[in-house]
């Protein structure tokens, strides 16, 4: 056998593939939206908006992500995130010290991973009923905290920020003339920074390719020496760390708690998710995906806007016609690739 | 001993919700001795009714219930959950409303309309849920995503973005009373329900083809069970409970809001079939388990309101009751506790283990 | 004389609930030897096995590996401890890569792809297995997978390399492959477990055998001195004499007989087109290696994948058969190879999987009540002698023999006209597989026609009066009279090139 042999480059594998057609799909769509509506979509500003906003959401799914490509899930996320806001919040406007808060986020967040990993790997608890008890407990915990909408009255948190990363050469120039240079939120370079992070965790790290083995066939994994119950253990600890550390995003982002923050991300940071090609079955999935699946379903919130459809929900339609596209269409490719693959 | 493993078996799964049910009534008791009186008392409209704890909770977990029975097929069928019961259910009950804004009079013809229409609706969307599973093989709770995401938007079109409302006595008796009758008319619609499944069980085979399915796809297809039919039907009749829940909802307020009708129902329709000891990735089920589960929950969040917790609080509380149900019904816990069990009783044991092995 | 064995196992016991696995069961492997592990199905082996590696903890007795007593808590612990394991079915990731799969549980903390690779690469070109490091291990073929798996346990320098059925899924060239494989293994002092069903591999390859039978052991004999006919006998712990009552087929003339079922160029997504008929009581047999269509070509008959052409006649009346209610509906059964797949419906009862197939016939509406379904139960546990604590008891809990009788009595509760059978008798043990043959004799006395497929061909040629030989796909030979014979049988196979 030649050398081009082994060097012969292998097809994609179904990760690839799948978030493959969920990046062009998400380029597609913000180029056809630059083209038709013009306006906003041509400023650099709208992509930072997009990621100003959905900052914490980014967080969240690549939580997720970890979880599902371990073959579980998680439905606690958003209200771990919405209860992290309210206590840092309750925190700060004690008179906190800012450190202290991230802390706190941080260590309210790893306590929901630490419980939800406990109960599904060691006590064997389907995962679906484990984080929707979590996901109860860290509401009713929110609303406990505090019914009423909370500000942030520190100082120094709120000076934090209203921190921008400035960069004036992406900026466009206003109708009357005036140079508005491109912002963007601190809380976005941490959501990039978990991206990348993750990503690396899940190509690079042993832990993260035990992940793909322990959703792809559970047994096996036990077979190769894997310890399953701590890498699923992990996996539920990464989700409620990264939820802690987007809740502290989100009140950057808001500098409110609110007892009916971050509701329904869970469903959000989930469908991202699944555009973004991680398969609830488990083993296959990528953080890079779901990052670009969150960016569409923020896009087509905002074509919804520029058509000037402002009815909320037409966006909730929109968002659940284009899931439906995607489930579809991830079904169809994955069954001809099965099929292909038999012959 | 033979007599009683067959007992156990029979019975292990219904154990624990029982027992929960049971904790629930003693600590009330002890709470509130007169927590489980039922008075009998006249309503607004002068009719005798029964009233007391008790009733409320039986009451109130009607639609639950009823969704509870569903879910367990679908569950068992299809090794997933369907999510989207309540946005399905704002559907269902938009549709009904607006038959009814639509006829000229409320009468029982008009209902009755009204009912099978939105029952048809939700057996399209049950359907349509259904098509994504079977035929396209597509997780449960991933592909009822989808309405679960849209569903209130729909019922916010229907309505045209409005609450409307309904006022008609025998809306009122449907959510209510009937005139003459003590007991409240959805738990009469839930033991109708109950006794249409059982009858379904009784004279088919859906029962038997169900678990099949669940447990073994490929081995059912192979015994000439068609699989998809069977997934869609679950996914079908789930679509008529989500109606008649819909139903009772919205009579019992005389309105539909798209946002607040049945919120959140699906997180405990699903909770009701995993306490009442059915697997979430299917196969064998109970529906007597899933409607006792129904009522565990439903008598629990009433403790808590009993106990001056507030309704946005419950939550939190709830959260820990269920965790420390799912953790004693844990495989693991279960084993400990069994092998804990023989180790206590392994003397007597050891001759019949002996005998068997042979 | 202690330092030669390499692993020594003294008075393991087991216990399930109402079951005594394992009852003071030795073992002992010397260096560099393949010692074949034999007995029925719930005979202990696995149960043995299991203990070995971790996945059960034994309730008595002692390991040693080296000489020094061992506790192996976990699969993982086995493996660091020098114990291997390739299992029968694949226990690998079909989702990672080759390499991945080669490597991972056992890597550093931090991957280096590139390396691992290249390793990879490396020892499949040494041990000769044709898989690329980089390639998705789903994409790879079964015998592939198992290789992979192999060169997994020798890279991890293994002392002890445990293969559980490993040929029941490769072809005679794969299983020469892997032999071959076994035996560099054993040259560099590898100590090899080798579990099978298959006699006649257990005397090319095993030095030793050590027979086990209702947990209990029944001794360690060198495979030289213990021919094949005490060989099975000690399995079943009875006379061959017992079992060699079943009388050699009698060449019996079917051409009188009418034709039941005749298909012309049938094919589906998995099988190409081919011709088939079988008269009433006739049993003829598919044979061929593993993937040359066997299998496919009978589901197609039965309507299991999907139909693409041909024309089909049940008792000269032209029928469409496309999903297997129709063939049911016609008086097929199909009794399929795998029966965890494909078979049996683990957590229900043997009396719901016995009823299972009558109740689709007679549709969902029809139910079979309580009491009927009982006497059925009951009445196919005693004819097939079907080893049950209950009819309650769920399917799954029986040993493959028995799970194999619950399907026959499913299909024959529906009373064929035309039963096939693949592979009925694969992975059970001797008793049941003379019983299963003497049933299908029965059968085609009764009138009922039997297609059988059997990876055994002396088992196919005592029972089967017509044999279809098939290779790559196609259809390449038909036997009858005189020329069903193991050599014919075996040329034809082999495309006369062998």
């Amino acid at each position: 056998m030649n050398k081009a042999f082994w060097k012969r480059k292998e097809p994609l594998n179904d990760t690839q593939l799948l978030m493959t057609i969920t990046i062009v799909i998400f380029f597609v769509m913000y180029i056809l939206a630059m083209i038709l509506f013009g306006g906003g979509f041509l400023h650099v500003q709208q992509v930072f908006d997009m990621l100003n906003d959905n900052a914490s959401l980014i967080i969240v799914t690549c939580g997720l992500t970890i979880v599902m490509i371990g073959g579980g899930i998680d439905i606690s996320v958003g209200a771990v995130t919405s209860l992290v806001v309210m206590s840092c919040v309750l925190y700060l406007n004690k008179g906190g010290n800012i450190f202290v808060a991230v802390l706190l986020a941080v260590g309210i967040g790893l306590a929901f991973g630490l419980v939800h990993g406990f109960l599904v790997s060691y006590l064997e608890i389907q995962p679906f009923i484990v984080t929707l008890a979590g996901m109860f407990f860290a509401r009713g915990m929110t609303t406990i905290l505090s019914v009423n909408p909370q500000k942030v009255s520190h100082v120094a948190f709120n000076t934090f920020r209203e921190k921008r990363i400035v960069i004036p050469w992406l900026g466009y120039t206003a109708n009357n003339g005036n140079k508005i240079p491109a912002r963007m939120e601190l809380g976005v370079v941490i959501a990039l920074a978990c991206v990348i992070l993750v990503w690396m965790l899940l190509k690079y790290v042993r832990l993260g390719r035990n992940f793909y083995a322990m959703g792809g066939n559970q047994q096996s994994a036990l077979m190769l020496g894997i310890n399953v119950k701590r890498t699923r253990f992990l996996s539920y600890i990464l989700s409620g760390l990264l939820s802690g550390i987007a809740g502290f995003v989100f009140m950057m982002h808001t500098g409110a708690g609110n007892s009916t923050n971050a509701a329904g991300m869970e469903m959000n940071a989930i469908a991202s998710a699944i555009i973004g090609g991680t398969l609830l079955t488990g083993g296959v999935g990528n953080v890079i995906g779901s990052f670009f699946g969150t960016m569409i379903l923020t896009t087509i919130k905002k074509i919804v806007v520029a058509s000037g459809l402002n009815d909320p929900w037409w966006q909730s339609i929109t968002t659940g016609g284009m899931l439906c596209f995607f489930i579809l269409l991830q079904s169809i490719v994955l069954g001809k690739r099965a099929k292909k693959r038999k012959t | 001993m033979k007599k009683r493993k067959l007992s156990f078996s029979g019975f292990g799964q219904l154990t624990i919700p029982l027992i929960a049910i049971a904790l629930l009534v003693i600590f009330n008791l002890i709470r509130d001795p007169g927590f489980f009186k039922i008075a009998i008392s006249h309503n607004s409209n002068g009719n005798a009714v029964l009233s007391g704890n008790i009733i409320t909770i039986i009451n109130g977990a009607s639609e639950l219930a009823i969704l509870a029975m569903g879910m367990t097929l679908v569950t068992a069928a299809c090794g997933g959950q369907d999510i989207s019961v309540g946005a399905a259910a704002a559907i269902a009950g938009s549709v009904f409303v607006k038959v009814l804004k639509g006829a000229s009079q409320i009468n029982i013809g008009t209902v009755i309309l009204a009912f099978l229409c939105s029952c048809v609706v939700a057996m399209l969307f049950g359907s349509f849920n259904g098509t994504l599973v079977a035929v396209f093989k597509i997780q449960p709770m991933i592909a009822t995503l989808i309405l679960f995401t849209c569903g209130r938007s729909i019922a916010y079109w229907i309505n045209g973005g409005a609450t409307p409302t309904v006022s008609s006595p025998i809306i009122t008796s449907i959510g209510g009373f009937i005139p003459g009758i003590p007991v409240p008319t959805p738990v009469i619609i839930v033991i109708v329900m109950a006794v249409l499944f059982r009858l379904l069980f009784r004279f088919s085979a859906l029962g038997l083809f169900t678990q099949s399915v669940g447990i073994n796809g490929s081995a059912a297809r192979l015994n000439g069970i068609n699989a998809t039919f069977i997934k869609l039907l679950s996914f079908i009749i789930l679509g008529i409970c989500v109606s008649v829940s819909a139903c009772i909802g919205v009579s019992r307020l005389g309105l539909i809001n798209h946002e607040t009708l049945l919120i959140d129902i699906e997180m405990d329709t699903i909770l009701a079939v995993a306490i009442g000891g059915n697997s979430l990735g299917g196969g064998k089920f109970k529906l007597s388990g899933s409607i006792i589960g129904a009522y565990v929950i439903q008598m629990l969040t009433i403790t808590l309101y009993a106990m001056k917790v507030s309704s946005t609080d419950v939550k939190a509380y709830k959260a820990i009751v269920i965790v420390l149900l799912v953790v004693i019904g844990s495989p693991v816990i279960k084993e400990r506790f069994g092998k804990m069990i023989r180790h206590l009783t392994s003397s007597r044991k050891e001759g019949p283990a002996k005998g068997a092995q042979e | 004389m202690q330092e030669e064995y390499l692993l020594t196992m003294r008075h393991i016991e087991k216990r399930f609930p109402g079951v005594l696995a394992l009852n003071g069961v030795d073992f002992s492997l010397r260096k560099g030897e393949i010692h074949a592990l034999m007995g029925e199905n719930g005979a202990g082996k696995s149960t043995l096995i299991k203990v070995l590696t971790g996945v059960y903890q034994m309730d008595g007795g002692e390991i040693r590996v080296d000489g020094e007593k061992i506790a192996i808590k976990s699969p993982q612990d086995a493996q660091n401890k020098g114990i291997s394991t390739v299992y029968q079915e694949i226990t690998l990731c079909p989702n990672l890569t080759v390499s991945e799969n080669m490597f991972i549980g056992r890597c550093g903390a931090w991957v280096k792809r590139r390396d691992l690779e290249k390793k990879a690469d490396e020892i499949l070109t040494r041990l000769g297995i044709p898989a690329r490091s980089t390639q998705l291990l789903g994409s790879c073929s079964l015998a592939v997978q198992q290789m992979v798996a192999i060169a997994r346990a020798v890279d991890m320098n293994c002392k002890v390399l445990i293969l559980d059925e490993p040929t029941s899924s490769l072809d005679d060239k794969e299983v020469k492959r892997l032999f071959g494989l076994m035996r560099d293994l054993k040259a560099q002092g590898v100590g090899i477990i080798f579990v099978t069903h298959f006699l006649d591999q257990v005397y090319e390859v095993s030095d030793r055998i050590t027979v086990l039978r209702n947990g209990e052991l029944v001794g360690e004999y060198l495979t030289e001195d213990l021919p094949q006919v005490q060989l099975v006998s000690k399995m079943i712990g009875k006379e061959l004499e017992e079992l060699g009552s079943l009388g050699e087929t009698e060449d019996i003339m079917f051409g009188d007989k009418p034709v039941f079922y005749e298909a012309k160029g049938i094919s589906s997504n998995e099988a190409l087109p081919f011709d088939f008929s079988i008269r009433k009581g006739e049993v003829n047999g598919f044979t061929g290696l593993l993937g040359s269509g066997r299998s496919e070509s009978v589901r197609a008959i039965f309507g299991a994948d999907k139909v693409t052409g041909g024309e089909v006649t049940v008792n000269g009346e032209p029928v469409k058969i496309d999903r297997p209610i129709d063939a049911m509906r016609h008086g097929i059964g199909y009794l399929s190879e795998d029966r965890k797949r494909d078979g049996i419906i683990a957590e229900l009862s043997v009396r719901e999987n016995i009823i299972l197939a009558l109740q689709v016939m007679n549709g969902m509406f029809r139910p079979i009540n309580r009491n009927e379904s009982e006497a059925f139960a009951d009445e196919y546990i005693k004819v097939l002698n079907i080893k049950t604590a209950s009819m309650e008891t769920p399917v799954g809990s029986l040993s493959g023999g028995n799970q194999q009788k619950v399907i026959l009595a499913r299909w024959l509760l529906t009373h064929p006209d035309y039963l096939i059978l693949d592979e009925p008798t694969r992975g059970i043990d001797v008793g049941t597989k003379l019983e299963i043959q003497k049933l299908v004799l029965k059968l085609a006395e009764e009138g009922v026609s039997v297609t059988f497929i059997s990876s055994e061909v002396e088992e196919m040629l005592r029972t089967c009066s017509r044999l279809i030989v098939m290779r790559d796909r196609h259809v390449v030979g038909e036997l009858t009279g005189k020329d069903l014979n193991q050599t014919k049988v075996m040329k034809t196979i082999a495309g006369g090139e062998a």
